[in-house]
């Protein structure tokens, strides 16, 4: 459920004590095949939560892996849409339409796990 | 196995032997799953299956792994002799290792795996690739979430693969009740081979049968497979049949004797030659003459020997004045010794099929054959044998196998009923008289010729197996001393004939003699009487003559005297 908690777990005061806040704290790479709804789905979610939970403070990179196929086998991409949630550290991966709000938050590691 | 002309095209796999069982290789063009336990072989499968591809048959490929990443997969199949790196740099070969980490995913709403098909499309165009292998694709299951995505997902891939228009090797592991845990055998339904890896009797045998193999015809049988240092080799040797041809040409036995028992010849070259005996009977010598004869031809010669070390049976040779180590020194003659529990039958086949490929002899020698019937049951001995034999006639190869009698059955009795399966059927028994043990030999078949229905003692000396014609007296075959005592009769009873023959001979001489003799005395006194008869014709006829030349002398002296008177006087 979307209850707007404040950031409260570990992960984000960890995440504050590692990096120095300078550039976007956040790099997120967002690997899709072609304009399918699937995509546009996932880059609306994607664009929503960021606004509301990361304050501009993010860089990201929309990257169509059919005009750029020779980058899936160094990103290990498998299934798309893919989410890379690049730095801060640890690297997660988000499959799907990011369309599960809570689930792209413990992803960004914004929000522990409920269960 | 005759390929129709309608049949589906095939892609050769350059696998020693699985080529034979499908027919020509895997369909062309369609997926085909190769399943198993683990550690059972599908990775080596596929893996050959690619670098053979693209070393023999010029199809690349790509090898997309989930389970091994590229640096383990090239260090463990270099032990096979492959050269990844080396294919990955001549662009013959593209590796990926797909990562997957079910920790690090966090399923955020629909997805698909275009990912993959984009991936796998890159590398495919990459290279130009023919040939595909997903090992084991199944892992995609406990990487990603949602199974049934991953379900559509699947058989979107298997067509887009036939679209694709590669040949590509799909694994899975073999789950409970099913072919695969995850039952990909219900999209990937046009050719399936199972790969099994069992034990039995603390044997392991590897196995592979091709479960089904849609618009072609293919072995059903399971076929032992072997992995070693040259890859993959499987061996359709139950799929031969019997279409050998039958070869005129006759190899010598080594032993004149027996040579002449067997219509003069010897044995059918390719045939198959059973010796079985009891104990002890000369069975491995007879192999040796056998092999040594086929040496000194210049053949090669393979003996499998399955009880006895290569110099055991080389030193017990040369006590019976063959000896070997010429032969072996110069390579005509190669042993392989190997205990039969050392490995499964099938295992065993296998090797001795790879060795007689790679040693390429014109006779094979087992000795005994049924040592291997004390590690499993009879049925599958017997199905061994019948596809080494047909694997070696189908090769001109002539078989010699040595079979032990266990004492207490019939000598005519084999294990496995592998006299059926023999074309030469040479016995050796021994023969008990008079306190001592003999040895006999006799032919019990041998198709295709006229061969001699007698038994042979058969004597094993320090220059090699004699053959000598045994006895039949009343009370059997007579041999060793037995015979020796009725050999020294019949010279005695020859003897006394010759001497009969001489008397005779000689008393006939002394009456002609007598005859010649008389003959002359007769003559004598008949010449004596015929020139004394003459003698005194002659006499009357001068006294005739001298009285006529007296009278003309008196009548001639009376013209002028009275001479004819005293002419007429003395008459």
């Amino acid at each position: 459920m979307p209850t707007m908690k404040p950031p409260d777990s570990d992960a984000t005061t960890d995440q504050a004590a590692a990096p120095p806040p300078s550039p976007p704290a956040f790099v997120l790479r967002l690997y899709v095949a072609g304009a399918t709804p699937k995509s546009v789905r996932a880059i609306a979610n994607l664009k929503r939560i960021c606004k509301e939970h990361l304050q501009g403070n993010y860089s990201l990179e929309v990257i169509d892996l059919y005009q750029r196929p020779q980058l899936a086998k160094g990103e290990q991409i498998i299934a798309v849409p893919t989410l890379i949630k690049a730095l801060p550290l640890p690297l997660h991966r988000m499959i799907g339409t990011l369309s599960d709000t809570e689930r792209v938050l413990v992803g960004l590691d914004l929000q522990g796990k409920t269960k | 196995m005759d390929p129709a002309p309608a049949q589906l095209p095939k892609s050769p796999t350059g696998i020693d032997g699985l080529d034979e069982i499908t027919g020509g290789g895997l369909p062309t063009g369609r997926p085909t799953l190769v399943c198993g336990d683990a550690g059972c072989g599908k990775t080596l499968l596929a893996m050959e299956f690619l670098v053979r591809g693209a070393t023999q048959f010029d199809e690349p490929g790509v090898f997309m792994a989930f389970e091994e990443t590229t640096q383990e997969l090239t260090r463990n199949v270099a032990s096979l002799g492959f050269d990844l790196d080396d294919l990955v740099e001549r662009r013959q070969l593209a590796l990926d290792f797909v990562y997957i980490e079910r920790s690090e995913i966090e399923e955020t709403g629909e997805f698909d795996l275009e990912g993959l098909f984009v991936r796998l499309g890159y590398a495919i165009d990459t290279i130009g690739a023919k040939r595909v292998v997903l090992d084991t694709i199944e892992s995609l299951f406990s990487g990603l979430p949602n199974p049934l995505i991953l379900r559509a997902e699947l058989r979107r891939l298997f067509r887009w693969l036939k679209d694709k228009g590669v040949t590509a090797i799909i694994t899975g592991e073999r789950g409970a009740g099913l072919l695969t845990r995850q039952g990909l055998e219900e999209y990937v339904s046009d050719c399936v081979i199972l790969l099994d890896h069992r034990v039995e009797n603390l044997i392991s045998t590897r196995r592979l049968r091709v479960v089904k193999y849609r618009g072609s015809t293919h072995g059903t049988n399971e076929y032992p497979f072997l992995i070693d240092e040259h890859g993959l080799s499987v061996l359709p040797v139950t799929s031969l049949g019997l279409e050998h041809t039958a070869s005129e040409e006759r190899v010598s036995t080594g032993i004149p004797r027996l040579d002449a028992m067997l219509s003069g010849a010897g044995f059918y070259r390719g045939s198959s030659i059973l010796v079985s005996g009891t104990a002890g009977t000369g069975k491995s010598s007879v192999a040796g003459h056998f092999a040594e004869a086929a040496c000194r031809r210049g053949e090669r010669v393979l003996y499998f020997a399955f009880e006895e070390s290569p110099s055991q049976i080389q030193r017990n040779l040369r006590s019976v004045g063959i000896d070997l180590a010429p032969w072996v020194r110069q390579g005509l003659l190669e042993f392989k010794a190997n205990r039969p529990t050392f490995t499964g039958l099938e295992t065993h086949l296998a090797t001795m099929h790879k060795t007689i490929h790679t040693f390429g002899p014109r006779i094979v020698i087992l000795d005994p054959l049924n040592s291997f019937i004390s590690a499993t049951n009879e049925i599958e001995v017997k199905s061994m044998l019948m596809r080494l034999i047909d694997f070696l006639k189908l090769n001109q190869i002539t078989g010699f196998f040595t079979s032990l009698t266990m004492g207490g059955s019939a000598l005519d009795r084999t294990d496995a009923g592998i006299s059926s399966l023999s074309d030469t059927w040479l016995l050796l028994f021994a023969v008990e008289t008079g306190g001592e043990r003999t040895r006999a030999l006799s032919i019990l078949k041998s198709r295709g010729m006229e061969h001699s229905n007698q038994n042979r003692e058969f004597l094993i000396t320090s220059h090699g197996v004699q053959l000598r014609d045994v006895y039949l007296g009343p009370g059997g075959v007579l041999t060793g001393s037995a015979r020796l005592a009725r050999e020294a009769e019949d010279t005695a009873e020859r003897l006394a004939r010759q001497q009969e023959i001489d008397l005779r001979r000689r008393e006939l001489e002394r009456q002609r003699a007598l005859m010649d003799a008389q003959v002359a005395a007769i003559r004598a006194e008949f010449e004596a009487r015929e020139a004394e008869t003459l003698a005194l014709i002659e006499r009357e006829q001068g006294r005739e003559a001298q009285l006529a030349r007296e009278r003309v002398e008196m009548a001639w002296s009376r013209k002028a005297d009275a001479a004819p008177t005293v002419a007429e006087d003395p008459s």
